[in-house]
């Protein structure tokens, strides 16, 4: 059950992948905060995520070098964990909560609009590249769904006649 | 959080200092507000005396399975050789329905350092780290800022307010995956594996993060510390109501369709009734309680005619559920129980780690039926596999909590709700005949 949302892929740029010098430091950095540096892998991938928005294979092998692990050890953490992603994204992820408290206040409103808007379905990017809609677990605001994050932004108290000025931030 | 309630140290121990702006409460504020008075306590006092005041005060864990937070510590070996240790804090919050730590984390994210300095001289621990579902961005930010004051206050570091003792604290973040909570899984995410859980025993105080001695607590747990220290064992053992045998005080809310869903500070053994409508507000105008889940998706659902039980592990153990995390949910009238809970069963056939058969392959299966039935295509003999299901599923039978977790709401839902359940199951059974061995379902 790992990763039951399959991302489209938009393209595939992985063989030209260049871990930047500041990545590569601020890996580095991350090492040393543990007893082994195979610690700093998932803290790794997020680095190149927030560059790069996904994680090609070119980042897989770089990461295992840098750690000093195998390359199917960094392949096996990245494919576990459900923010890491393998594949292309779009410029902005929406993360909608889909769990039970939102269930009650009514996230499936929410998303049908959110389908409506974006022309996607949970899983997809806008041919524009410009969202990747996903839903997630619960966000830790049940007492003030329904929500959804954009990026690092939390929305809360959603209703479906506010999304369109929501969308309308992230350009 | 309601600020019209009169909130004391003595009686609110952990939000009496939030701030009506909802600011977070940086150093200065939280030193003149009786911060790290706790750990100037603890550093004053050997280990072992830290460990019995805790013991003695009846703290247990608020991560949900309320084990006794000083019991815990006392299973640290003894042997003084083994001087790598680790103090974790368990701060995955993912379970839905739970939104509790966060406010700690955001708003006061000083108490969370003091309780981890005075849990790490407890336990004798080198380093630290919260660990921190990778969402919590504002949380992450605090904390580190906490952190980077802490240390140039003397209070983290070597040779903590000139005693001595030694301690590195770090934010480490994940990256989803509620699995990541349960403490040996959380070890191995935080190891860079695959957050699988680890065989138990060993159990993470002899062989924890790198094989070292290795203590996980809640947030909330460790952040009941330092007042602890401050102001003593009978005084944290009076915060209690209603002859509740439990100690100290809880975050505890109640969410879904109420007029002012939130969170607040309450007394241990406060009725469910009286945050539901004192605190709650009552159901929303049209609406009424037609059950509850105690603490958290993984608790058994009760009825409204538990509501005057007191919040404790206690009594709500004896209705036949669990406290949980002690944030309710509300469910009203209008919602259908083979929808909600096949809801719940999608969340956690989702997040199955799927280590082990019975949970990676039986929660997918609960799904599909819920799904049938919540369609009206329900066949004959469904419900009986559902409960057939949730004995496979049951403590003992995995290797972690998750399933079990996962059967609580479904198991308790069949029995209090199973005409809804009946209702979506019309058609024929087209499956009652042996098929090269394989039995039909049992009518
Ligand atoms: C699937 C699963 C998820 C869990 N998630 C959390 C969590 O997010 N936070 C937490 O404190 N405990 C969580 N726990 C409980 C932990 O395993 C552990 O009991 C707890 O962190 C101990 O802290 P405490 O003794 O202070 O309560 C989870 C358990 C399971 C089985
Ligand atoms: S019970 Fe589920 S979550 Fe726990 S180890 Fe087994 S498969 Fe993983
Ligand atoms: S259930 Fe949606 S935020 Fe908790």
């Amino acid at each position: 059950m790992n990763q039951p949302i399959k991302i489209v892929t938009v393209s595939d740029d992985s063989d030209d992948f260049v871990l930047s010098d500041a990545d590569a430091q601020a890996i580095e950095h991350e090492k040393h905060h543990y007893e082994d540096p195979r610690a700093a892998s998932i803290e790794a991938l997020k680095i190149v995520q927030k560059r790069h928005g996904w994680v090609p294979d070119g980042a897989i092998k770089a990461i295992s070098d840098l750690l000093g692990i195998p390359a199917s050890d960094v392949e096996g953490v990245a494919t576990f964990y459900s923010q890491i992603y393998r594949q292309p994204v779009g410029k902005h992820i929406i993360r909608y909560c889909d769990s039970v408290v939102c269930h009650i206040t009514g996230f499936e409103e929410i998303v049908t609009e959110l389908e409506k808007q974006l022309k996607i379905k949970p899983g997809q990017t806008t041919p524009d590249g410009r969202f990747t809609l996903l839903p997630t677990c619960c966000l830790g605001n049940c007492d003030k769904g329904p929500t959804m994050m954009v990026n690092d932004d939390t929305h809360v108290r959603l209703v479906p006649s506010n999304l369109a000025n929501i969308l309308e931030q992230y350009q | 959080m309601s600020l019209s309630i009169n909130k004391t140290a003595e009686s609110h121990p952990l939000t009496w200092c939030l701030r009506e702006d909802e600011q977070p409460v940086w150093l200065d504020e939280y030193r003149r507000k009786e911060g790290y008075v706790g750990v100037e306590k603890a550093l004053a006092m050997h280990p072992d005396e830290v460990v019995s005041l805790v013991k003695d005060a009846g703290l247990r864990g608020r991560g949900g399975a309320g084990f006794p937070t000083g019991l815990k510590w006392s299973l640290m070996p003894k042997d003084e050789s083994m001087n790598i240790r680790y103090m974790i804090c368990n701060a995955d919050e993912m379970e839905p329905g739970t939104y509790k730590d966060r406010l700690l984390m955001e708003q006061m994210p000083h108490l969370l350092v003091e309780g981890m300095i005075i849990a790490a001289h407890a336990i004798k621990a080198y380093r630290g780290y919260i660990f921190l579902r990778g969402e919590y961005v504002e949380a992450a930010e605090n904390l580190r800022k906490a952190i980077e004051e802490a240390k140039l206050a003397g209070l983290l570091g070597k040779d903590i307010l000139g005693s001595g003792k030694d301690f590195e604290l770090f934010v480490h973040t994940g990256a989803g995956r509620y699995i990541c909570g349960e403490e040996t899984a959380l070890i191995n995410s935080l190891e860079g594996r695959r957050a699988n859980p680890r065989s138990k025993p060993p159990f993470p105080a002899v062989s924890g993060a790198w094989g070292k001695p290795t203590c996980v607590n809640n947030v909330e747990s460790i952040c009941n510390v330092p007042s602890i220290l401050n102001r003593g064992v009978d005084w944290y053992k009076g915060l209690t109501t209603n002859g509740s045998s439990d100690c100290g005080t809880k975050l505890m809310g109640f969410s879904g369709r109420v007029n002012n869903p939130g969170l607040w500070e309450l007394p241990m053994g406060t009725t469910a009734r009286e945050i539901l409508e004192n605190y709650a507000g009552g159901m929303q105008e049209g609406l009424d309680l037609k059950t509850w889940q105690p603490g958290g998706a993984g608790t058994d659902f009760l009825l409204p005619e538990h509501l005057d039980l007191p919040m404790d592990f206690e009594h709500i153990q004896k209705a036949g559920s669990r406290l949980g995390t002690a944030l309710a949910m509300a469910v009203d009238h209008k919602i259908n129980m083979v929808s909600l809970v096949r809801n719940l069963e999608e969340f956690f056939a989702r997040e199955s780690c799927g280590w082990c058969t019975p949970c990676r392959d039986g929660l997918p299966w609960s799904v599909k039926i819920l799904r049938a039935i919540e369609h009206g295509e329900g066949q004959p003999g469904d419900i009986e596999t559902l409960e057939q299901l949730c004995r496979s599923l049951a403590p003992g039978h995995t290797f972690c909590a998750h399933a079990p977790g996962a059967v609580e709401p479904l198991q308790s839902a069949i029995k209090y709700f199973r005409k809804e359940f009946e209702a979506g199951i019309s058609g024929q059974a087209n499956n009652l005949r042996e098929i090269r061995g394989i039995q039909p379902n049992q009518q």
